[in-house]
């Protein structure tokens, strides 16, 4: 008997309605739902079929020599960082001094340690562990495993025992607050399937965590915290409501005639009723106040436990002892204490909302990624999650199915959908040797390819962290607000003890109870957090915006540039033009058909490997042209081509060429200069003696190039182009592309020098190129945008990259800049404005005027909801669309 | 001015004083980066209401590995960055997370959590 992993069914082998084998294991299913959920993702059902009776051990791996009946074992461990060093001799001796290692060699070329050991006297775990006072890592795959109610502490010392005596896991560690486990293992020598059998050894269920995406991994934990939160919130208004009741008596019928005795127990009841409410619905308050309070800092925290703390003491001092007090002033304000920590803990509950919505470009980015990858080792073909792909792996992909990782096509051709990444709307062919990208769709044909990246080396987790890190990253406007921030704390705390003692001094009666309460509405108004988020929750949004439309901006500096740009630079080849030489013109003198010519001439043209010949070649193929091969062929350097095609006798070349062979051209000289003067290479060819016309190649213009120089021009930017062309043929594309001006004749090391000049008269320059030979010009700019071919994000001179190689692009950067900086300005000023109003309001500085005093209970909803406010502006931005639409 | 007027004003001032120097001018711990054998400087740094250490010495042109481990809940501290070195990483909450840079120039370098709630200092002597 086996059993259906999917439904725990137990079933005859024979009888089975399918079988799949997976992870070097065959499972046999019950009907065809169980095989289809199975199919759909296998690695969920795996782990339980392991650990039924029958599940057989797995294959030790071929590919490593990894077999434990062997006394000796022998692997090879990543080492990170190895490849760097002279040589292995550190990691050498680290791993040499484990007891039960044999024989240990470094490779720096491959960056690994070949080592020879006893399994039954030492771990792959303790030789990990021995790379690392040597300062070294071990590489390989990471992997989360969540445990299912995993509650008792002493079992996670088992459970990070036994994995970690697993062969081929480097560091296991086992979080009761999350019940996962975090395992590095190496994929050669282990599977996902055997850690969850480990696992559920102990008797826990294993499940897949939620994703191996930190992205995913922190929604889960925002989640969490958003529930914990609402249930302080919660907890804190449902307790609100009779502290309320006894703290304004005077409103509520029946309670107002209490007796002031009855009064008094119940503000005793209402100390008690909010103490809880301070040490679990506020705890975090008063638990960072103190954490903060031990490196001498202060924040956010240390303000409302000082205001509510303050608030409670006063009070219960004032109920227990009303002696103490001049008379009418042995009130409590509990209210302040109950009310404030709701208020607040619902603010932080809401921020916490409007904070996951920023992120979402980034998980957008990730949900490219495919979940698994059927790779073929020793023959077999395996579907394993793509995190346990290894570079060198074949990997088989079938139409309709993603490209896991990138690599190289080693047999089979395909058209691969890429505009996810490069923005290329049609579909690219791809045959043996060319380069496939991970997250790529593959439509039409299926294809086997090598990987040469995996994991965090991929184009779309090179992508990924790119984004991630621009937004993290500083702008220069947010400097201030930082420095002011750092003061911010202090100077309130600063303020609020002034103010007690200017209400104690000055204030009317009771002047207690005054002062105490303008220095707890001080404390509690004061919000710092609007302040620190203006700046990062809106570079968040915006630089994950560019990048949901192909624009990858590098830094927050970057962003704030870009936004005053007053001149932009195009470099001209490869930028406004293709950069790639195509046909434009074919003019024939004779009676011949202009297809019949070109069908001639392309048939030479094959047959040279001049770039332009390229172009005709390309040109014909276009107009579906059948081309023959020459019988005869003769290239004559600096002159053109002598050849013979279906009889006829052709010559085709430059002036020298027709006047060599004696061949009158008649107007087709005029036409000639006529075309070169739109910044064409035009080139005479003569059919059997006579002249028969002109065909014209030229760097033709991308389509969308004047669409966007246009749209600049509105922006009100001045438009520049730079190019080593001859000022004829600059000019010619100058005016056909609107540009301003044009710098022509410049040699590419000049390029860096003419943005200096430019910038020289006071303008902020973008440099616009292609990344490789303009890269000291994008840095010399105020901001280098480069035009990214395809997957190269790793543009090292650019500030901004646009993955798709249009000029639109430029367009786009600079509106997401702009809208992004205005976004910032709205936040940075309506913190500090907020602040700036909100303190003198609650020290009372109105109160001698207009005799208007905040409440503190005021204070708490406006500092509560100041910070909400600043993340939902930002969020408007999510709403920012483009000038031209990204697809 | 009453007795306890008094009173409370010289207090207010003693206290605004001691708040000016207790978070500005009091001297600061500092905690110095050991070097590993490869020269890498480690310090495992703990994330809870602030970063323990939060001065943190190393030396200029070697490699730092600072391992951060989270270990609270609370959303403001779930990324640190790096402004001047451009880092930055998220910290799931107890797990352990490396940082890794080479500081070439000496100086005072901040890092904090993303709204600078959470602050700290490397120093690059």
């Amino acid at each position: 008997m086996v059993r259906d992993p999917v439904c725990g069914m137990d079933i005859e082998p024979r009888d089975a309605a399918a079988t799949r084998e997976h992870m070097g294991q065959t499972f046999y299913f019950c009907s065809p739902k169980c095989v289809a959920q199975f199919d759909a993702d296998p690695h969920q059902f795996a782990p339980t079929a392991l650990t039924a009776a029958t599940a057989p051990t797995p294959a030790g791996s071929a590919t490593t020599g990894f077999n434990p009946g062997l006394s000796l074992t022998r692997i090879d461990l990543p080492v990170l960082g190895l490849k760097r060093e002279q040589d292995g001799r550190g990691v050498e001796a680290a791993i040499r001094g484990v007891p039960g290692v044999r024989s240990a060699h470094a490779n720096t070329g491959s960056g690994a340690v070949t080592v020879e050991y006893d399994p039954r006297r030492t771990t792959t775990a303790a030789l990990a562990a021995a790379l690392r006072p040597a300062g070294f890592r071990a590489g390989g795959a990471q992997t989360r495993i969540g445990i299912d109610n995993l509650r008792c502490t002493s079992c996670v010392g088992f459970i990070e025992d036994d994995l970690r005596a697993t062969p081929g896991v480097l560091s296991a560690s086992v979080n009761v607050g999350t019940q996962e486990a975090t395992i590095a293992y190496l994929p050669q020598q282990t599977t996902l399937a055997q850690l969850h059998g480990v696992i559920a050894e102990w008797g826990y269920k294993a499940r897949p965590t939620v994703s191996e995406e930190p992205v995913d991994k922190q929604e889960a934990e925002h989640d969490r915290e958003y529930r914990s939160l609402f249930r302080k919130f919660l907890f804190a208004a449902v307790i609100s409501v009779p502290v309320l009741i006894t703290a304004y008596p005077q409103f509520i019928p029946f309670v107002r005639d209490w007796s002031m005795a009855t009064l008094r127990l119940a503000w005793l009841g209402a100390a008690l009723l909010t103490l809880p409410v301070l040490f679990w619905s506020g705890g975090h308050f008063f638990t960072g106040a103190w954490a903060a309070l031990k490196h001498r800092a202060a924040n956010m925290n240390t303000l409302i436990a000082l205001g509510t703390g303050a608030a409670w003491l006063y009070s219960t001092v004032a109920v227990l002892f009303p002696g103490l007090f001049p008379a009418g002033t042995s009130e409590p304000f509990y209210d302040v204490v109950a009310v404030v920590i709701a208020l607040v803990v619902l603010g932080q509950a809401l921020e916490l909302r409007a904070k996951g919505r920023t992120s979402e470009a980034i998980k957008k980015l990730m949900g490219l990624q495919a979940k698994t990858a059927r790779v073929i080792r020793d023959g077999e073909t395996l579907d394993i999650p793509v995190e346990e792909v290894l570079v060198g792996d074949v990997v088989q992909v079938r139409p309709g199915e993603k490209v896991p990782v990138d690599g190289v096509i080693l047999e089979g051709s395909s058209a691969v959908d890429e505009s996810m990444l490069t923005g290329e709307s049609l579909p690219v062919s791809k045959q043996a040797g060319d380069e496939v990208i991970g997250a790529t769709l593959n439509k039409t044909g299926a294809f086997k390819f090598r990987t040469t990246k995996v994991g965090k080396d991929t184009a779309l987790a090179q992508i990924v962290k790119m984004v991630q890190d621009a937004q993290n990253s500083k702008a220069p406007i947010a400097r201030l607000a930082d420095t002011i921030s750092g003061y911010f704390v202090p100077v309130v705390m600063i303020l609020a003890v002034l103010t007690f003692v200017a209400w104690f001094n000055l204030g009317p009666q009771p002047q207690l109870v005054y002062a105490l309460v303008t220095s707890v509405t001080v404390l509690i108004i004061a919000c710092p957090c609007a302040l620190g988020l203006a700046t990062p929750m809106s570079l968040m949004v915006g630089i994950g915006k560019g990048a949901e439309n192909g624009i990858l901006i590098r830094s927050g500096e970057a962003l704030q540039t870009a936004q005053a740009i007053k001149t932009v630079v195009l470099d001209k080849t490869g930028t406004i033009t293709k950069g790639k030489p195509e046909l434009t013109d074919v003019i024939v003198a004779g009676a011949w058909a202009a297809d019949d010519l070109l069908r001639l001439v392309a048939a030479v043209e094959r047959s040279s490997e001049h770039p332009l010949a390229e172009a005709i070649v390309e040109g014909a193929k276009a107009r579906n042209l059948v081309l023959t091969d020459p019988t005869a062929f003769d290239a004559v350097p600096g002159y053109g081509v002598l050849a013979t095609v279906e009889a006829h006798k052709l010559a085709i070349g430059n002036l020298k060429l027709m006047q060599r062979e004696g061949i009158g051209l008649g107007t087709l000289e005029a036409q000639a200069a006529a075309l070169a003067d739109q910044g064409k290479t035009p080139m005479y060819f003569a059919v059997d003696g006579l002249a028969a016309g002109i065909i014209a190649v030229a760097d033709t213009v991308k389509a969308d190039s004047a669409e966007a120089i246009a749209a600049l021009h509105r922006m009100g930017i001045e438009v520049v182009m730079i190019t080593g062309d001859n000022r004829r043929t600059a000019e010619a594309i100058a005016k056909q592309m609107g540009v301003d001006r044009v710098l022509a004749e410049v040699l590419p090391e000049d390029k860096a020098h003419n943005v200096h000049l430019l910038q020289a008269e006071g303008k902020k320059v973008a440099m616009v190129g292609d990344g490789i030979n303009d890269a000291p010009a994008l840095a010399q700019a105020d901001v280098g945008l480069a035009i990214g071919t395809g997957t190269d994000v790793a543009i090292e001179a650019s500030d901004i990259t646009l993955i798709k190689g249009s000029l639109r692009g430029v367009v786009t950067a600079i509106e997401v800049s702009r809208a992004t900086m205005r976004n910032i300005k709205q936040n940075l000023v309506g913190a500090f404005i907020y602040n700036m109003l909100g303190l003198p309001i609650a020290m009372g500085l109105l109160y001698p005027f207009f005799g208007i005093l905040l409440s503190p209970l005021i204070a708490g909803a406006a500092m509560a909801f100041s910070s909400v406010t600043v993340v939902s502006n930002a969020n408007r931005l999510r709403a920012f669309k483009p000038r031209f639409s990204a697809r | 001015m009453t007795a306890s007027q008094i009173a409370v004003t010289l207090t207010g001032i003693a206290l605004s004083g001691f708040i000016a120097w207790f978070f500005w001018f009091a001297p600061k711990g500092q905690t110095r980066a050991a070097a590993g054998v490869g020269g890498v400087q480690e310090v495992a740094v703990t994330v809870k209401g602030g970063y323990t250490p939060d001065v943190i010495v190393v030396k200029a042109g070697q490699p730092v590995r600072l391992r951060f481990t989270r270990q609270e809940s609370a959303s403001c501290s779930e990324t640190v960055l790096f402004p001047d070195f451009s880092r930055s990483a998220k910290l799931p909450e107890g797990e352990e997370v490396a940082v890794e840079f080479t500081p070439d120039k000496p100086g005072e370098y901040g890092f904090q959590c993303q709204m600078g709630m959470l602050r700290g200092k490397l120093i690059v002597e």
